[in-house]
Protein backbone atom coordinates (compact mmCIF):
# COMPACT_ATOMS: atom_id res chain seq x y z
CA UNK A 1 0.00 0.00 0.00
CA UNK A 2 1.50 3.64 -1.08
CA UNK A 3 1.01 5.87 1.79
CA UNK A 4 2.31 9.21 2.68
CA UNK A 5 3.15 11.75 5.93
CA UNK A 6 0.79 14.66 6.93
CA UNK A 7 0.91 17.27 9.05
CA UNK A 8 -2.18 19.33 9.31
CA UNK A 9 -3.22 21.44 12.09
CA UNK A 10 -7.12 20.67 12.98
CA UNK A 11 -9.06 23.10 14.68
CA UNK A 12 -5.81 24.39 16.78
CA UNK A 13 -3.89 21.43 17.27
CA UNK A 14 -1.25 19.79 15.20
CA UNK A 15 -2.20 16.06 13.76
CA UNK A 16 0.23 13.92 11.84
CA UNK A 17 -0.45 10.57 10.55
CA UNK A 18 0.49 8.20 7.65
CA UNK A 19 -2.03 7.80 5.28
CA UNK A 20 -2.70 6.66 1.46
CA UNK A 21 -2.57 9.96 -0.74
CA UNK A 22 -5.99 8.60 -2.14
CA UNK A 23 -7.42 9.68 1.37
CA UNK A 24 -9.97 12.65 1.04
CA UNK A 25 -9.66 15.11 3.76
CA UNK A 26 -13.67 14.14 4.91
CA UNK A 27 -12.25 11.15 5.44
CA UNK A 28 -9.33 12.09 7.54
CA UNK A 29 -11.10 14.29 9.49
CA UNK A 30 -14.40 12.02 9.80
CA UNK A 31 -12.75 8.56 10.27
CA UNK A 32 -9.40 9.18 11.54
CA UNK A 33 -9.74 12.17 13.93
CA UNK A 34 -13.69 11.37 14.18
CA UNK A 35 -14.77 14.45 14.03
CA UNK A 36 -18.35 13.79 12.15
CA UNK A 37 -19.93 17.20 11.91
CA UNK A 38 -18.33 17.83 8.94
CA UNK A 39 -20.51 15.31 6.35
CA UNK A 40 -20.61 13.76 2.83
CA UNK A 41 -23.69 14.45 1.10
CA UNK A 42 -23.58 14.19 -2.67
CA UNK A 43 -20.31 12.49 -3.75
CA UNK A 44 -20.27 14.94 -6.68
CA UNK A 45 -18.62 18.02 -5.08
CA UNK A 46 -22.01 19.86 -5.64
CA UNK A 47 -23.94 20.23 -2.00
CA UNK A 48 -20.92 21.27 0.25
CA UNK A 49 -22.24 19.13 3.85
CA UNK A 50 -18.25 18.61 3.41
CA UNK A 51 -17.03 22.22 3.88
CA UNK A 52 -14.45 22.86 6.43
CA UNK A 53 -12.17 25.53 6.32
CA UNK A 54 -8.82 25.33 5.01
CA UNK A 55 -6.53 28.32 6.03
CA UNK A 56 -9.57 30.23 6.61
CA UNK A 57 -11.04 29.94 3.32
CA UNK A 58 -14.40 27.72 2.61
CA UNK A 59 -13.71 24.67 0.59
CA UNK A 60 -15.24 20.83 0.00
CA UNK A 61 -13.55 18.89 1.60
CA UNK A 62 -14.55 15.92 -0.18
CA UNK A 63 -12.47 17.55 -3.31
CA UNK A 64 -9.60 17.97 -1.63
CA UNK A 65 -7.04 15.26 -0.81
CA UNK A 66 -5.77 14.83 3.07
CA UNK A 67 -2.06 14.94 1.34
CA UNK A 68 -3.16 18.60 -0.31
CA UNK A 69 -3.84 19.82 3.17
CA UNK A 70 -0.32 18.90 4.67
CA UNK A 71 1.04 22.08 5.74
CA UNK A 72 -2.44 23.86 6.21
CA UNK A 73 -4.65 24.45 8.99
CA UNK A 74 -8.19 23.03 8.97
CA UNK A 75 -11.48 24.10 10.97
CA UNK A 76 -13.98 22.21 10.94
CA UNK A 77 -17.52 22.68 12.82
CA UNK A 78 -16.38 21.20 15.97
CA UNK A 79 -13.36 23.93 15.71
CA UNK A 80 -16.13 27.12 16.31
CA UNK A 81 -16.15 27.03 19.46
CA UNK A 82 -15.11 25.20 23.03
CA UNK A 83 -17.75 22.40 23.87
CA UNK A 84 -20.56 23.41 25.32
CA UNK A 85 -20.29 26.88 23.61
CA UNK A 86 -21.71 28.25 20.42
CA UNK A 87 -20.39 30.42 18.13
CA UNK A 88 -22.33 33.77 16.99
CA UNK A 89 -22.61 32.38 13.82
CA UNK A 90 -24.43 28.87 15.43
CA UNK A 91 -26.28 30.90 17.71
CA UNK A 92 -27.64 32.60 14.95
CA UNK A 93 -28.86 29.66 13.33
CA UNK A 94 -30.22 28.45 16.27
CA UNK A 95 -32.41 31.25 17.26
CA UNK A 96 -33.57 31.98 13.13
CA UNK A 97 -34.46 28.31 12.78
CA UNK A 98 -32.22 28.16 10.07
CA UNK A 99 -32.38 24.18 9.81
CA UNK A 100 -34.48 21.50 9.99
CA UNK A 101 -33.09 18.04 9.73
CA UNK A 102 -29.34 19.66 10.57
CA UNK A 103 -27.17 17.68 7.75
CA UNK A 104 -26.17 20.81 6.11
CA UNK A 105 -25.97 22.95 8.79
CA UNK A 106 -22.00 22.51 9.81
CA UNK A 107 -21.19 23.33 6.11
CA UNK A 108 -23.74 25.59 5.96
CA UNK A 109 -22.23 27.99 9.08
CA UNK A 110 -18.68 26.94 8.21
CA UNK A 111 -19.67 28.96 4.64
CA UNK A 112 -21.79 31.83 6.35
CA UNK A 113 -18.29 32.37 8.26
CA UNK A 114 -16.39 32.75 5.88
CA UNK A 115 -18.44 34.65 4.12
CA UNK A 116 -18.83 37.09 6.55
CA UNK A 117 -15.28 37.33 7.37
CA UNK A 118 -14.97 38.80 3.80
CA UNK A 119 -17.78 40.77 3.45
CA UNK A 120 -19.26 42.07 7.17
CA UNK A 121 -22.40 43.24 6.19
CA UNK A 122 -24.08 40.99 2.65
CA UNK A 123 -27.22 41.83 1.61
CA UNK A 124 -29.49 39.32 1.01
CA UNK A 125 -28.25 38.71 -2.36
CA UNK A 126 -25.00 38.71 -0.88
CA UNK A 127 -25.43 36.28 1.17
CA UNK A 128 -28.26 33.80 -1.28
CA UNK A 129 -25.15 33.99 -3.88
CA UNK A 130 -22.21 33.19 -1.57
CA UNK A 131 -23.81 30.19 -0.20
CA UNK A 132 -24.46 28.73 -3.44
CA UNK A 133 -22.06 25.89 -2.60
CA UNK A 134 -24.14 24.61 -0.11
CA UNK A 135 -27.28 23.28 -0.74
CA UNK A 136 -30.54 22.19 1.59
CA UNK A 137 -33.59 20.30 0.71
CA UNK A 138 -35.28 21.16 4.35
CA UNK A 139 -35.72 24.95 4.77
CA UNK A 140 -36.03 26.54 1.56
CA UNK A 141 -33.30 28.58 2.44
CA UNK A 142 -35.33 31.85 4.33
CA UNK A 143 -34.15 31.23 7.66
CA UNK A 144 -30.72 30.40 6.53
CA UNK A 145 -30.51 33.55 5.05
CA UNK A 146 -32.22 35.35 8.34
CA UNK A 147 -29.43 33.77 10.10
CA UNK A 148 -26.68 34.75 8.04
CA UNK A 149 -28.42 38.38 8.52
CA UNK A 150 -28.65 37.66 12.49
CA UNK A 151 -25.20 36.53 12.55
CA UNK A 152 -23.58 39.75 10.72
CA UNK A 153 -24.86 41.94 12.85
CA UNK A 154 -24.39 39.90 16.09
CA UNK A 155 -20.38 39.76 14.71
CA UNK A 156 -20.61 43.33 13.74
CA UNK A 157 -21.76 44.30 17.40
CA UNK A 158 -18.92 42.11 19.21
CA UNK A 159 -20.65 39.23 20.14
CA UNK A 160 -18.44 36.13 21.14
CA UNK A 161 -19.10 32.65 21.61
CA UNK A 162 -22.13 31.36 23.95
CA UNK A 163 -22.51 29.49 26.52
CA UNK A 164 -25.59 27.28 25.20
CA UNK A 165 -28.11 26.97 28.08
CA UNK A 166 -30.69 24.75 29.35
CA UNK B 1 -16.18 6.03 -4.04
CA UNK B 2 -13.16 6.90 -3.44
CA UNK B 3 -9.99 7.37 -5.77
CA UNK B 4 -7.96 4.30 -7.29
CA UNK B 5 -4.46 4.29 -5.24
CA UNK B 6 -2.17 6.24 -6.67
CA UNK B 7 1.76 7.62 -6.04
CA UNK B 8 1.56 11.09 -4.70
CA UNK B 9 4.55 13.84 -5.82
CA UNK B 10 4.82 17.76 -4.77
CA UNK B 11 7.23 18.98 -8.03
CA UNK B 12 8.91 22.37 -6.84
CA UNK B 13 9.61 23.51 -10.03
CA UNK B 14 8.06 23.08 -13.47
CA UNK B 15 10.88 21.70 -14.85
CA UNK B 16 10.27 18.84 -12.21
CA UNK B 17 6.84 18.67 -13.18
CA UNK B 18 7.33 17.66 -16.61
CA UNK B 19 10.42 15.22 -15.73
CA UNK B 20 8.19 13.66 -13.31
CA UNK B 21 5.17 13.54 -16.72
CA UNK B 22 7.83 11.76 -18.77
CA UNK B 23 9.08 9.61 -15.95
CA UNK B 24 5.85 7.90 -15.40
CA UNK B 25 4.48 8.09 -19.32
CA UNK B 26 0.75 8.06 -19.64
CA UNK B 27 0.20 6.98 -15.65
CA UNK B 28 1.12 10.60 -14.61
CA UNK B 29 -1.70 13.46 -13.89
CA UNK B 30 -1.19 17.16 -12.67
CA UNK B 31 -3.14 18.43 -9.87
CA UNK B 32 -3.61 21.35 -9.74
CA UNK B 33 -7.04 22.59 -7.82
CA UNK B 34 -8.19 18.88 -7.92
CA UNK B 35 -12.10 20.37 -9.23
CA UNK B 36 -12.35 18.67 -12.33
CA UNK B 37 -9.68 15.70 -11.70
CA UNK B 38 -10.50 14.40 -8.47
CA UNK B 39 -14.08 14.39 -9.43
CA UNK B 40 -13.20 12.35 -12.12
CA UNK B 41 -11.18 9.69 -9.93
CA UNK B 42 -13.71 9.52 -7.45
CA UNK B 43 -16.47 8.10 -10.28
CA UNK B 44 -13.06 5.92 -11.40
CA UNK B 45 -13.68 7.64 -14.81
CA UNK B 46 -9.74 8.33 -14.58
CA UNK B 47 -7.28 6.16 -12.39
CA UNK B 48 -3.95 7.67 -12.67
CA UNK B 49 -1.17 5.65 -10.85
CA UNK B 50 0.83 9.11 -10.14
CA UNK B 51 -0.30 12.70 -9.32
CA UNK B 52 1.73 15.67 -9.89
CA UNK B 53 1.10 18.09 -7.51
CA UNK B 54 1.87 21.91 -8.74
CA UNK B 55 0.37 23.70 -5.72
CA UNK B 56 4.14 24.64 -3.90
CA UNK B 57 5.60 26.07 -7.39
CA UNK B 58 5.25 29.72 -6.56
CA UNK B 59 6.32 30.76 -9.99
CA UNK B 60 3.04 29.66 -11.10
CA UNK B 61 1.43 32.27 -9.18
CA UNK B 62 0.34 35.91 -9.62
CA UNK B 63 -1.01 38.48 -11.85
CA UNK B 64 1.20 40.91 -13.51
CA UNK B 65 1.38 43.50 -16.44
CA UNK B 66 4.91 42.64 -18.40
CA UNK B 67 6.00 43.71 -21.86
CA UNK B 68 2.52 45.45 -22.79
CA UNK B 69 0.80 41.99 -22.11
CA UNK B 70 -1.31 40.77 -19.17
CA UNK B 71 0.57 37.20 -17.40
CA UNK B 72 -2.05 35.11 -15.38
CA UNK B 73 -0.18 32.76 -13.52
CA UNK B 74 -1.29 28.56 -14.27
CA UNK B 75 -1.96 28.46 -10.64
CA UNK B 76 -4.19 31.61 -10.02
CA UNK B 77 -7.66 30.27 -8.09
CA UNK B 78 -11.04 31.60 -10.05
CA UNK B 79 -11.35 33.51 -6.95
CA UNK B 80 -7.61 35.33 -7.64
CA UNK B 81 -9.17 36.19 -11.21
CA UNK B 82 -12.21 37.42 -10.39
CA UNK B 83 -10.97 39.74 -7.53
CA UNK B 84 -7.66 40.87 -9.00
CA UNK B 85 -8.05 44.70 -9.34
CA UNK B 86 -6.02 44.68 -12.30
CA UNK B 87 -8.29 42.17 -14.10
CA UNK B 88 -11.89 43.87 -12.96
CA UNK B 89 -10.38 47.21 -14.33
CA UNK B 90 -8.89 45.95 -17.51
CA UNK B 91 -10.31 42.60 -18.58
CA UNK B 92 -13.58 42.47 -16.75
CA UNK B 93 -14.92 39.83 -19.17
CA UNK B 94 -12.09 37.53 -17.74
CA UNK B 95 -12.63 38.27 -14.20
CA UNK B 96 -16.21 37.84 -14.84
CA UNK B 97 -16.66 34.36 -16.08
CA UNK B 98 -13.92 33.29 -13.39
CA UNK B 99 -16.62 35.28 -10.39
CA UNK B 100 -19.21 32.74 -12.44
CA UNK B 101 -17.36 29.56 -12.20
CA UNK B 102 -18.99 26.83 -9.68
CA UNK B 103 -19.45 28.86 -6.17
CA UNK B 104 -16.97 30.20 -3.50
CA UNK B 105 -15.84 26.76 -2.22
CA UNK B 106 -14.76 25.58 -5.66
CA UNK B 107 -13.20 29.26 -6.35
CA UNK B 108 -10.86 28.99 -3.33
CA UNK B 109 -9.32 25.74 -5.04
CA UNK B 110 -9.96 25.62 -8.63
CA UNK B 111 -7.44 27.33 -11.10
CA UNK B 112 -7.41 29.31 -14.57
CA UNK B 113 -4.26 26.68 -15.65
CA UNK B 114 -6.15 23.51 -14.47
CA UNK B 115 -9.66 24.65 -15.93
CA UNK B 116 -8.17 25.74 -19.42
CA UNK B 117 -5.85 22.22 -19.32
CA UNK B 118 -8.71 20.10 -18.67
CA UNK B 119 -10.93 21.21 -21.64
CA UNK B 120 -14.92 21.05 -20.69
CA UNK B 121 -17.04 21.77 -23.07
CA UNK B 122 -18.88 23.84 -20.36
CA UNK B 123 -16.24 25.98 -18.77
CA UNK B 124 -16.15 29.56 -18.29
CA UNK B 125 -12.82 30.95 -19.00
CA UNK B 126 -12.58 29.18 -22.76
CA UNK B 127 -15.36 31.87 -24.08
CA UNK B 128 -13.28 34.67 -22.08
CA UNK B 129 -9.89 33.69 -23.57
CA UNK B 130 -11.64 33.62 -26.78
CA UNK B 131 -12.85 37.10 -26.47
CA UNK B 132 -9.80 38.44 -25.50
CA UNK B 133 -7.56 36.82 -27.99
CA UNK B 134 -5.22 35.34 -25.55
CA UNK B 135 -2.65 33.06 -25.62
CA UNK B 136 -2.06 29.81 -23.11
CA UNK B 137 1.50 29.11 -22.43
CA UNK B 138 2.88 25.56 -22.10
CA UNK B 139 6.36 24.66 -20.88
CA UNK B 140 7.06 20.90 -22.19
CA UNK B 141 10.39 18.82 -22.85
CA UNK B 142 10.79 20.63 -25.79
CA UNK B 143 10.56 24.24 -24.20
CA UNK B 144 8.09 26.49 -24.25
CA UNK B 145 5.27 26.73 -26.85
CA UNK B 146 2.54 30.04 -27.08
CA UNK B 147 -0.70 28.81 -28.16
CA UNK B 148 -3.49 31.29 -28.98
CA UNK B 149 -6.79 30.35 -27.30
CA UNK B 150 -8.50 30.10 -30.76
CA UNK B 151 -6.34 27.25 -31.52
CA UNK B 152 -6.42 25.81 -27.94
CA UNK B 153 -9.67 24.16 -27.34
CA UNK B 154 -10.07 21.20 -30.25
CA UNK B 155 -12.67 19.35 -29.24
CA UNK B 156 -14.84 17.87 -26.08
CA UNK B 157 -12.24 17.50 -23.05
CA UNK B 158 -9.56 17.95 -26.08
CA UNK B 159 -6.84 20.13 -25.85
CA UNK B 160 -3.71 20.99 -27.71
CA UNK B 161 -1.94 20.47 -24.91
CA UNK B 162 0.87 17.65 -25.02
CA UNK B 163 0.52 14.79 -22.54
CA UNK B 164 3.75 15.95 -21.42
CA UNK B 165 3.23 19.86 -20.93
CA UNK B 166 2.63 21.70 -18.16
CA UNK B 167 0.05 25.15 -18.95
CA UNK B 168 2.65 27.54 -17.00
CA UNK B 169 0.65 30.67 -17.86
CA UNK B 170 -2.74 32.54 -19.83
CA UNK B 171 -1.68 36.30 -21.52
CA UNK B 172 -3.03 38.77 -23.48
CA UNK B 173 -2.74 42.16 -24.53
CA UNK B 174 -5.03 45.04 -22.47
CA UNK B 175 -7.93 45.56 -24.11
CA UNK B 176 -7.01 49.58 -25.67
CA UNK B 177 -9.25 52.88 -24.84
CA UNK B 178 -13.35 52.63 -26.32
CA UNK B 179 -13.34 48.66 -25.30
CA UNK B 180 -15.84 46.75 -23.33
CA UNK B 181 -16.40 43.17 -22.53
CA UNK B 182 -19.00 41.05 -20.42
CA UNK B 183 -19.81 37.71 -19.66
CA UNK B 184 -23.20 36.38 -19.78
CA UNK B 185 -24.09 32.94 -18.64
CA UNK B 186 -27.35 30.30 -18.31
CA UNK B 187 -25.76 27.75 -15.98
CA UNK B 188 -26.93 24.74 -14.81
CA UNK B 189 -28.49 24.88 -11.57
CA UNK B 190 -26.70 22.02 -9.95
CA UNK B 191 -23.50 21.78 -10.95
CA UNK B 192 -23.18 25.50 -12.06
CA UNK B 193 -21.63 24.75 -15.30
CA UNK B 194 -22.90 26.91 -18.67
CA UNK B 195 -25.54 25.35 -20.25
CA UNK B 196 -24.31 28.64 -22.64
CA UNK B 197 -22.08 31.26 -21.86
CA UNK B 198 -21.34 34.20 -24.20
CA UNK B 199 -18.30 36.16 -23.59
CA UNK B 200 -18.55 39.93 -25.84
CA UNK B 201 -15.35 42.02 -25.96
CA UNK B 202 -15.59 45.39 -28.36
CA UNK B 203 -13.58 48.24 -29.19
CA UNK B 204 -15.35 51.22 -30.78
CA UNK B 205 -14.30 53.46 -33.41
CA UNK B 206 -14.37 57.32 -32.02
CA UNK B 207 -17.73 57.85 -33.57
CA UNK B 208 -19.33 54.77 -32.19
CA UNK B 209 -18.80 52.41 -34.36
CA UNK B 210 -17.45 48.36 -33.90
CA UNK B 211 -13.59 48.37 -34.81
CA UNK B 212 -13.62 45.00 -33.49
CA UNK B 213 -16.13 42.29 -31.78
CA UNK B 214 -14.66 39.33 -30.65
CA UNK B 215 -17.47 36.76 -29.27
CA UNK B 216 -16.95 33.60 -27.35
CA UNK B 217 -19.14 30.74 -26.88
CA UNK B 218 -18.53 27.82 -24.10
CA UNK B 219 -21.30 25.64 -22.78
CA UNK B 220 -23.77 25.30 -26.30
CA UNK B 221 -20.82 23.20 -28.00
CA UNK B 222 -18.91 20.27 -28.08
CA UNK B 223 -15.53 23.04 -27.40
CA UNK B 224 -15.82 26.89 -27.12
CA UNK B 225 -15.77 28.91 -30.74
CA UNK B 226 -15.84 32.28 -31.92
CA UNK B 227 -19.50 33.13 -33.02
CA UNK B 228 -17.77 34.52 -36.01
CA UNK B 229 -21.81 34.86 -37.27
CA UNK B 230 -22.24 37.85 -35.03
CA UNK B 231 -18.61 39.22 -35.52
CA UNK B 232 -19.31 39.65 -39.01
CA UNK B 233 -22.29 41.47 -38.66
CA UNK B 234 -20.80 44.23 -36.66
CA UNK B 235 -18.00 44.95 -37.94
CA UNK B 236 -17.36 48.36 -39.14
CA UNK B 237 -21.42 48.85 -37.90
CA UNK B 238 -22.84 51.57 -35.91
CA UNK B 239 -23.03 50.10 -32.22
CA UNK B 240 -26.84 50.30 -31.76
CA UNK B 241 -29.30 48.15 -29.95
CA UNK B 242 -30.79 47.46 -33.68
CA UNK B 243 -27.32 46.20 -34.99
CA UNK B 244 -26.75 44.51 -31.68
CA UNK B 245 -30.12 42.48 -32.23
CA UNK B 246 -29.94 41.34 -35.59
CA UNK B 247 -26.25 40.50 -35.18
CA UNK B 248 -27.49 38.19 -31.93
CA UNK B 249 -29.54 36.46 -34.93
CA UNK B 250 -27.03 34.85 -36.36
CA UNK B 251 -24.92 33.50 -33.39
CA UNK B 252 -25.40 29.69 -34.02
CA UNK B 253 -24.03 30.00 -37.37
CA UNK B 254 -21.38 27.38 -38.24
CA UNK B 255 -21.57 26.34 -34.49
CA UNK B 256 -22.54 23.00 -34.07
CA UNK B 257 -25.04 23.04 -31.23
CA UNK B 258 -25.52 20.32 -28.60
CA UNK B 259 -28.81 18.11 -27.83
CA UNK B 260 -27.75 16.88 -24.14
CA UNK B 261 -29.97 15.46 -21.35
CA UNK B 262 -29.82 19.18 -20.01
CA UNK B 263 -30.85 20.94 -22.85
CA UNK B 264 -31.69 20.85 -26.76
CA UNK B 265 -29.89 22.63 -29.67
CA UNK B 266 -33.23 24.50 -30.14
CA UNK B 267 -33.25 25.89 -26.59
CA UNK B 268 -29.04 26.33 -26.54
CA UNK B 269 -29.73 28.36 -30.14
CA UNK B 270 -32.78 30.71 -28.31
CA UNK B 271 -30.68 31.04 -24.88
CA UNK B 272 -27.25 31.87 -27.68
CA UNK B 273 -29.22 34.76 -29.41
CA UNK B 274 -30.70 36.31 -26.19
CA UNK B 275 -27.22 35.92 -24.17
CA UNK B 276 -25.35 37.41 -27.57
CA UNK B 277 -27.39 40.55 -27.20
CA UNK B 278 -27.14 41.15 -23.48
CA UNK B 279 -23.22 40.35 -23.44
CA UNK B 280 -22.81 42.97 -26.73
CA UNK B 281 -25.22 45.43 -25.39
CA UNK B 282 -23.21 45.40 -21.57
CA UNK B 283 -20.03 45.51 -23.64
CA UNK B 284 -20.69 48.46 -25.65
CA UNK B 285 -22.26 50.20 -22.60
CA UNK B 286 -18.61 49.66 -20.59
CA UNK B 287 -17.10 50.75 -23.62
CA UNK B 288 -18.63 54.05 -23.58
CA UNK B 289 -18.77 54.56 -20.45
CA UNK B 290 -15.72 57.31 -19.39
Amino acid sequence: MITAPVSIEVNGIARSATIEPRLLLVHYLRDQLGLTGTHVGCETSQCGACTVLLDGEAVKSCTVLAVQADGHAVTTIEGLAAPGMLHPVQQAFWEEHGLQCGFCTPGMVLSALALLNENAYPDEAAIRHGLEGNLCRCTGYQNIVHAVESAAARMADGAVAVRISG
Amino acid sequence: MNPAPFAYHRAGSVAEAIGLLQQFGGEGKLLAGGHSLLPIMKLRLAEPAHLIDLSTIEALRGISERNGEIAIGAMTTHRGVAQSDLLVRQAPVLAEAAASVGDRQVRNRGTIGGAVAHGDAAADYPAALLALDAVIVAEGPNGERVIAAADFFVDFLVTALEPDEVVTEIRFAPPPMRSGGNYQKLANQASGYALVGVAAQVTLTEDGRFETARIGVTGAIPAARRATGVEDALTGQAATEATITGAATHASESLDLLSDLHASAEYRDRVLQGLTKRALSAAVAAATTV
